[in-house]
């Protein structure tokens, strides 16, 4: 077997006296894309936000590259190479797009690292270059996700974490997003995609996770999965 | 003197006060703008730079008699800057900050408790009656025409010119002030970019409370008496202004300073000083009532 970069074994967490994930355990290999796809309220952004540190675990373990990381606060995660991409996107819409590029890589980073990453960002995602001194909150609901992926990007993380991306996407934007994720995976980041759009999810990743009331209901490949009949049924609209 | 003389003199004298209400609402609305909480503490922290401010002077007066006017006074704003900057820290860190995930309501009422307990400890420490503040300068005027301008109004538009640029400059200019905005604007998104938010919060306060600590040294050496009250009127009244240019909005904060000690001096010179109070706030009111989030509290649309 790979190496494991994010290891989360039997994660239960609750909201009040919710319990929204009843004992979540999944892998991600560094290199893969693994998505995890379910319907709405099935804990799939929880998961997420434990991962990041923004809630707090009951039970279980969450472990990057072998070690422990469930009770560090989310700055010292984010420290640890695992970053975050928000669903709603959530940039900061009365900043420019290059401060909230710039926000992204965090605060202890030097000037001439600030120029190479920007570049790179630029590289993938040319519309923010033109854009640059305009305040974000302008910019179109694609362009939005472009930022909140670069303004990801910018901490060079191990293990990105995209929160339903797709959402409230335009179809032609949605194609064009999931190319962005292969390019963005071809630079070497791990991903964990959170999906709604199980389709396009289970084309990009390669392994995959079925998450239903805060279980794993179905695990496999991203392959087998989309042939699955129960997956079809539930997901793929039959 | 000329209608028009006494117009200018009070241009001045608004200009004057106002500056020193515009260093205290820019606490205000700072931490306004990243917590969302009003820190009725806040002109307590005003009350006691002043006090630290006599201290101060005090001080200097018995150990180093001779020192220079300028030394005493740049040393006398430093210590009510520097001890101001720290009760914020403290407040926030004891008071608040263990009350950060509770009801928005628990904290407003320990802002208030803070409010009542800095009273009561400057009041224990330095008495209840009227504290006389020393001059550290030599009181000095010119007259053009038949307008008076005194050293010390020159000296409080200095400073507070200086720190609002200042404020201005770490605000849009640094690392941290880019820190402060994005936790005020989604202090989620905030922690996801991984910034401390409690650090920034901290810092926050700390600059906020050492703006207050120099308004107090300011508002002491102009008046020359200081009480453990005088937080409460004065605290309110900078209250107001940040309320006027649009709570949580620094350059509104500014604003809203130097209009409110505009239309104050302007009120007691033309009506009379008994109204000078009542004009504060019946802006405050009519602010809140016409306008509520103040003159430059427009958000930019977000678009989804």
């Amino acid at each position: 077997m790979a190496e494991g970069l994010l290891s989360v074994e039997n994660l239960r967490v609750r909201y009040g006296t919710v319990e929204v994930l009843k004992g979540v355990t999944l892998q991600v290999q560094m290199g893969q894309i693994v998505a995890l796809i379910g319907a709405n309220g099935a804990g799939k952004s929880t998961t997420l936000m434990a991962i990041s540190g923004l809630v707090r675990v009951v039970k279980g373990s969450i472990r990057l590259a072998g070690e422990p990381v469930d009770g560090l606060p989310p700055e010292a995660i984010v420290a640890k190479g695992v970053t975050q991409v928000p669903e709603g996107r959530r940039i900061f819409p009365r900043m420019t797009v290059l401060e909230n590029l710039l926000l992204g890589m965090g605060p202890r980073r030097q000037k001439q690292e600030r120029r190479k990453e920007l570049d790179w960002i630029f590289e993938l995602f040319p519309v923010l270059r033109d854009r640059e001194r305009q305040l974000a909150g302008t910019l179109s609901g694609g362009e939005q996700q472009m930022l909140a992926l670069g303004r990801g990007l910018m901490a060079r993380p191990k293990l990105l974490l995209l929160d339903e991306p797709s959402l409230g996407l335009a179809p032609k934007l949605v194609a064009q997003l999931f190319e962005v994720i292969r390019q963005i995976h071809r630079h070497g980041v791990t991903i964990l995609l959170v999906e709604q759009n199980a389709y396009q999810a289970l084309r990009v990743a390669s392994q995959a996770y079925v998450l239903e009331s805060g279980c794993v209901v179905l695990e496999g490949s991203a392959a087998d999965l989309r042939e699955n009949p129960a997956v079809k049924q539930a997901y793929l609209g039959g | 003197m000329t209608p028009g003389d006494f117009f200018f003199q009070q241009l001045l004298n608004g200009l004057t006060i106002g500056s020193i209400y515009a260093l205290i609402a820019l606490g205000y609305t700072m931490v306004y703008g990243i917590i969302q909480l009003i820190n009725f503490a806040h002109g307590e922290i005003f009350m006691v730079g002043a006090y630290l401010g006599l201290a101060a002077i005090l001080l200097i007066g018995k150990v180093h008699p001779g020192l220079n006017p300028t030394a005493g006074l740049l040393l006398t704003l430093l210590a009510a800057a520097v001890g101001g900057g720290f009760l914020g820290l403290v407040i926030e860190r004891v008071a608040y900050r263990p009350l950060r995930q509770g009801p928005k309501l628990s904290v407003l009422i320990t802002a208030i408790g803070v409010s009542f307990f800095l009273q009561n400890a400057v009041m224990l420490v330095f008495g209840a009656q009227d504290r006389y503040v020393p001059p550290l300068l030599q009181v000095h005027r010119w007259q053009i025409g038949s307008v008076t301008v005194t050293l010390m109004q020159v000296i409080i538009l200095a400073v507070s010119i200086g720190l609002m640029a200042g404020l201005q400059r770490i605000v849009y200019r640094t690392g941290l002030g880019r820190a402060m905005r994005a936790t005020a604007q989604d202090p989620l998104a905030a922690r996801l970019m991984g910034i401390s938010v409690d650090r920034v919060i901290a810092a926050t306060f700390c600059i906020g409370s050492a703006l207050a600590g120099v308004g107090g040294v300011l508002f002491g050496l102009t008046y020359s008496t200081i009480n453990f009250h005088d937080g409460y009127l004065i605290g309110l009244k900078a209250f107001t202004a940040a309320v006027l240019g649009g709570i949580g909005n620094i350059p509104g904060a500014m604003l809203g300073g130097l209009l409110l000690g505009f239309l104050e001096a302007f009120g007691a010179a033309y009506l009379s000083t008994q109204w000078k109070n009542v004009v504060a706030f019946t802006v405050l009111v009519l602010v809140l009532l016409l306008r509520p989030r103040g003159l430059l509290g427009e958000r930019v649309a977000e678009r989804a």
